[in-house]
């Protein structure tokens, strides 16, 4: 294997399955420095899964190549690619021990068998399972099962570190202690690492880069930051929770749409038809007597939802609901007219 | 199976399946057994004489019975499991025509087409040899084979080979390392049948065989029809005894490590 992390190139790869209307992957190009950790985003039927096979050699591309540190892998058998992945389910082989399972990777390399037990014995030290290298593998919870198959994927040393949904069996409490775990073993082991899920807020949470996939398509790849404040579409801006999305025209740094002329800043966006992008946070209701800025606009709170963190209110302005998240101790009253402001530099126009 | 450890479960339990051969044992030993003697008035070690004698032919037709039935068995699995894999995993076009052939030997007569089959075995000059009759028991072992694997595949869980494949298992690797144990049982299963199928297989083996290839159906059919029944049970437990000492070796393998289904789909 070669050693160190691989700087891993994704060029052009597709793949369409029989029988389906539109390719599962579309052309994507992606690049994942050496040692980062990039998650790829998208719901379900994305194309998520696909091209992690792809990746990992499991399926044949229709197109487009996969390169590590500049070689192509393209002809290579998953075997012989420098990869490791870890799957939804800990596919734990069953007549193998806990010990036996984290040393597979090293025995069908050839290493001596007293080695890989000492190996198998310091990963487990690594995932927090001590002393568990005898047991049998329906001795484990589904977390410990995880953590094992996390185990059996590093103990190899691999450039590339797959995660299929590694982690969406679990409960949200073990979600986050595996998240965690995770972030720990990549002090450890530096490890390029594509990480596949469809929750944007694990995606926000692990990831130094975040690869969005819809419709098999690549549709934004930036740091996680970027898909709140600069999206690139209304999809990216939809998935990721933007829910105020108007439609009107854009005219030089003016957008006009139901809610009258607003100011927008920012990357002026061609003019002509458009949408208006502004998360739920970045709306300001207005105190009584408050000076209205600029983009204030009148409406009628028309509805109050209480969601522990913060309330979710909707405030309607003629034919446009917008919603907003206001603190729990806010006082407005549902049927009441209230103020809004859509600060400029929130408002983002595609 | 735990719960058929109960003692008393297991005493009726081989009280029925060994009460059938108390009589088979007795008369193998019997000298002289008239009515309304309960057991034998004379014992004898004839027919354990008959066994170890020559010119019987009993020690010989157990080797060639042995013989025929290991090269059945290898030969069976050997085509089985492929078959049973393409079965039970994959989709293409053709598969219930390629399954209903399969299972066509084991829902036909054999003896209904074995004149037929004969006079093929006579032209390519198979008839007549061990190699013949190997390849005749072949027609109904197969079928079993890949039926019980099909089974076995159609429940066995691919992920697993992929994630053996990226943890760099070569794809023999992967067969020898992660498939195989997970098959072992339905494996032990196919085999043991494979081989019953050859043991006892009569009508096949006369035809094909041509009386020159003696296996011990063949003795046995000859011995029950003579005048002595000592030498007919003798002969007839020397064609019991092994397969049941295998049926032991089996249960063994199978009640070890691995023996449930294991990697079954979840």
């Amino acid at each position: 294997m070669t050693p160190g992390p691989a700087q891993v190139a994704v060029r052009g790869l597709t793949k369409a399955f029989g029988g389906a209307a539109s390719p599962a992957v579309s052309n994507v190009s992606l690049d994942l420095p050496a040692g980062s950790l990039t998650a790829l985003l998208g719901p379900s039927g994305s194309g998520k899964s696909t091209l992690l096979s792809l990746i990992a050699g499991l399926l044949a591309p229709d197109a487009g190549d996969v390169l590590f540190t500049g070689r192509s892998v393209g002809s290579l058998p998953p075997e012989r690619r420098p990869v490791a992945m870890v799957f939804q389910r800990p596919l734990l082989f069953p007549h193998l021990s806990v010990g036996d399972n984290v040393g597979f990777g090293l025995r069908m390399r050839g290493v001596p068998s007293q080695q890989r037990r000492q190996r198998a014995r310091e990963m487990l030290g690594l995932v927090e399972l001590d002393g568990y290298a005898e047991r049998s593998i329906d001795q484990l919870s589904g977390g410990q099962g995880q953590r094992v198959a996390l185990a059996r994927a590093l103990v190899t040393e691999p450039s590339v570190l797959l995660l299929d949904e590694p982690f969406s069996q679990l409960d949200s409490g073990l979600r986050a202690q595996m998240r965690q775990l995770l972030a720990a073993l990549r002090q450890r082991f530096a490890v390029t690492t594509l990480f596949v899920t469809h929750d944007q807020a694990e995606a926000v949470e692990v990831a130094d880069t975040i690869a969005l996939l819809l419709d098999g398509r690549l549709e934004q790849h930036d740091e996680p930051r970027a898909f709140y404040e600069r999206p690139r579409s209304v999809a990216v801006a939809r998935f990721f929770g933007a829910a105020n999305i108007i439609a009107g025209t854009v005219c030089g740094s003016v957008f006009v749409s139901p809610l009258g002329p607003l100011a927008v800043a920012g990357r002026g966006a061609a003019d002509g038809p458009g949408h208006l992008v502004i998360r739920p946070e970045s709306l300001r209701l207005l105190h009584a007597g408050e000076a209205s800025g600029p983009n204030t606009v009148t409406g009628t709170l028309t509805r109050s939802e209480y969601r522990g963190t913060h309330l979710v209110l909707i405030v309607t302005v003629g034919p446009v609901s917008l919603e907003l998240s206001a603190p729990t101790c806010h006082s407005a009253v549902v049927g009441q007219p209230v103020c809004v402001q859509l600060p400029p530099e929130a408002c983002t126009v595609l | 199976m735990n719960r058929l450890r109960h003692p008393v479960g297991v005493a009726i339990l081989l009280l029925g399946v060994l009460t059938p051969f108390v009589p088979l044992v007795l008369w193998s030993f019997a000298g002289r057994w008239r009515y309304p003697g309960l057991v034998p008035q004379q014992g004898t070690l004839r027919g354990v004489r008959l066994l170890a004698d020559p010119t019987s032919q009993v020690l010989q037709g157990l080797a060639t019975s042995a013989t025929i039935g290991a090269a059945v068995t290898v030969l069976s699995v050997a085509v089985g499991v492929p078959a049973g894999r393409a079965l039970g995993l994959y989709e293409f076009r053709g598969r219930s025509l390629v399954r209903l052939l399969l299972v066509a030997p084991a829902l036909v007569p054999g003896l209904a087409v074995l004149l037929g089959t004969q006079v093929f075995f006579l032209r390519y000059g198979l008839a007549d040899t061990r190699a013949g009759v190997v390849l005749v028991q072949l027609v109904p072992a197969i079928p079993y084979v890949t039926l019980i694997m099909s089974g076995a595949y159609a429940n066995f869980d691919v992920d697993y080979e992929r994630q053996a494949a990226l943890l760099g298992a070569r794809p023999w690797q992967v067969q020898l390392h992660v498939t195989l144990p997970a098959l072992r049982p339905a494996l032990t299963v196919a085999a043991y049948f494979a081989f019953l199928i050859s043991w006892s297989e009569y009508a096949l083996t006369l035809l094909i065989g041509g009386g020159t290839v003696k296996t011990l159906p063949l003795l046995l059919f000859a011995y029950a029809g003579g005048p002595d029944p000592t030498e007919a049970a003798a002969v007839a437990l020397t064609v019991i005894v092994p397969p049941l000492l295998l049926m032991a070796l089996v249960v063994r393998g199978l009640s070890g490590r691995g023996g449930t289904l294991g990697l079954a789909r979840s």
